[in-house]
């Protein structure tokens, strides 16, 4: 009995194993091709360790297109969808978990309906809309909407709001608070996981966000990471090296990120699931 | 906003309904604006979009149906249907299947374990995006990819995936396998939330491995399943990255996506009475498959009588 759970046991991490080197084995090919000099890409059988690795390609791909300045552009829209979702979200949030009105049930429900909405079904008429405002080519139609909250994130700031209890709010309440008081010194402190959630769904949503900013920034000056990317790939087809290590720097923020934040990563998508 | 505060008086602990009521709304006024102009406008306004012919150049002119009845001569309208359909139906048990074979798995083996594996597999579904695609192009590639260079040096012939009508959308599936790391996490927070007693009962009832998988593990995880095919299905459904950067529809418009069509309708050829006319049809979808997963869903998701 024991020699068959530990051959179950040997069985289970071999396919743990087999399927992890599978997961990893395009990442790793990402950055052995980016250090490969061009003679080296094409080269079969595939080698693996680029010899001598070349390190100008990172300079050389990164200057090719101002990847600099796609990155700057994406940082701003990232950070002000950020701040917006965090400051919408938070009182939204707080509203609907705390607040008794005739309707906040029926708003609820409607609310959970929209983060069933796809994208694609309202991009066309927010585009008109976005048109008649004058916003095509700023960063407006991509960062104004979430400073009036986002379905998903108020949800799940609602539900951990839900688990604080009560006893805080009113001593402050005696204490003669007011409702944005509370939220801001009592409520948005204790739901820093929470925060943290919203923020890292956030920074990698937009990050990697492609078909918003390929409706909307046609100048190539506004580009984001993506669409630079994209565009580097249509125009530099053939040099693999250069495209590896351009798509390496601009996932590398991400990278970071999940590595830093990987508790509030799990903990979000096992809390409600979000789409990628 | 100060005109929302509670009066400072001490002691009380209640407010005035009217002023509940007042905050309530005024805190959420954010998203009722947002509501109405980025959601239930635009989606009144596509409906009636949809019954025009519309360059954005000269005032929308009314067609009636004329939009909805050309879908139905449009070979490439009932091309991208036919595409997103089929793929839908490759990924979506693929991904619920494959991520809750990941999810068992990893549940057998030590927390410390656990937490290796599940870093590995989540990875790249949090890199999704154009670099995620570009990479996979490169070891897509017909003759120096990493795939079939290795294959070539066992002595097989590897197909031209993406430039070959036959495998690209093939392809495009194997890329997407590479973010079921996600759906396998969602399994596995449901597999660790089923109560041991329950495995223990079932054991004391002389129930193996499998009859406790069957009897147990299953129904209990039905809740988890139930989501990730919801989820799944719209996600799958409005695919459009992947074949805008690997393939642009090609070749022969084999992996042409719905919302690819869609999006080439309208911000290519900036025929937004059709392109409105298609979102629609895709919302219609969307929902009714919803429903039907939904409807589906008392029949085979088991939930406990409890609150969790």
């Amino acid at each position: 009995m024991s020699g068959q759970e530990r051959w179950r046991r040997w069985l289970v991490l071999a396919l743990l194993w087999g399927v992890a080197i599978l997961f990893l084995i395009p990442l790793l090919w990402m950055l052995s091709s980016s250090l490969k000099p061009t003679y080296q890409i094409f080269e079969t059988p595939p080698r693996w360790i680029p010899n001598p690795p070349r390190w100008e390609n990172y300079s050389e791909a990164l200057t090719t297109l101002p990847f600099a300045l796609y990155i700057r552009n994406t940082a701003v829209i990232t950070l002000l969808t950020i701040v917006g979702h965090l400051l919408s979200c938070t009182l939204i949030a707080y509203a609907f978990a705390r607040l008794r009105a005739p309707g906040r049930d029926a708003l609820f429900v409607v609310m959970l309906a929209t983060m069933m909405l796809p994208y694609p079904v309202t991009m066309t008429p927010l585009y008109v809309i976005f048109n008649r405002l004058g916003w095509i080519n700023t960063i407006l139609p991509l960062t104004a909407p979430a400073f009036f909250g986002s379905a998903f994130y108020i949800f799940l700031m609602r539900q951990f709001f839900m688990t604080i209890p009560r006893d805080f709010e009113d001593a402050a309440r005696i204490d003669g608070a007011n409702t944005l008081q509370i939220i801001g010194r009592i409520m948005a402190p204790m739901a820093m996981p929470a925060l943290a959630t919203v923020t890292i769904f956030t920074f990698q949503a937009t990050w990697n966000d492609f078909l918003a900013p390929l409706i909307y920034l046609q100048r190539p000056e506004l580009y984001t990471v993506t669409l630079g990317l994209q565009f580097f790939r249509s125009t530099y087809t053939t040099n693999w090296a250069y495209l590896m290590a351009a798509s390496l720097v601009t996932t590398l923020p991400v990278i970071v990120v999940f590595f830093a934040a990987q508790r509030y990563f799990i903990e979000g998508i096992t809390l409600t699931g979000v789409k990628g | 906003m100060h005109t929302a505060a509670s009066t400072p008086r001490p002691r009380r602990r209640w407010l005035p309904v009217r002023r509940e009521t007042l905050t309530f709304y005024l805190l959420i006024s954010p998203w009722l604006i947002g509501l109405l102009s980025f959601t239930l406008i635009p989606i009144v306004a596509s409906l009636g979009f949809s019954f025009t012919r519309w360059d954005m150049l000269s005032p929308p002119e009314p067609i009636g149906l004329r939009n909805y009845a050309r879908m139905l001569d449009d070979r490439l309208f009932w091309q991208s249907l036919s595409v997103t359909v089929h793929y839908t139906l490759m990924y979506v048990p693929s991904e619920l299947i494959g991520g809750l074979l990941l999810a068992l798995l990893m549940n057998q083996v030590s927390t410390r374990g656990i937490r290796i594996f599940r870093t590995i597999y989540y990875m790249p579904s949090v890199l999704s995006g154009v670099a995620f695609v570009v990479v996979w192009m490169w070891l897509f590639h017909p003759e120096a990819g990493l795939i079939n260079a290795t294959l070539a040096m066992v002595g097989i012939r590897g197909p031209r995936w993406l430039v070959d009508p036959n495998t690209a959308l093939t392809a495009l599936w194997i890329m997407s396998l590479w973010g079921l790391g996600r759906t396998a996490v969602i399994y596995l927070a449901g597999l660790r939330g089923i109560p041991r007693e329950l495995y223990e009962a079932a054991a004391i009832d002389g129930a193996g491995t499998w009859q406790s998988f069957l009897r147990v593990t299953l129904p209990m995880l039905t809740p988890t399943i139930f989501f990730n095919l919801v989820l799944s299905v719209i996600a799958t459904f409005q695919t459009f990255t992947s074949a805008f950067v690997a393939t642009n529809g090609g070749p022969l418009d084999s992996t042409l996506f719905f919302v690819l069509y869609l999006y080439r309708k309208a911000f290519q050829e900036f025929q937004m009475g059709y392109a409105s006319a298609l979102a629609w049809v895709l919302f219609v979808i969307i929902l009714a498959l919803t429903l039907v997963i939904v409807r589906s869903g008392r029949w085979w998701v088991y939930y406990e009588g409890e609150d969790r």
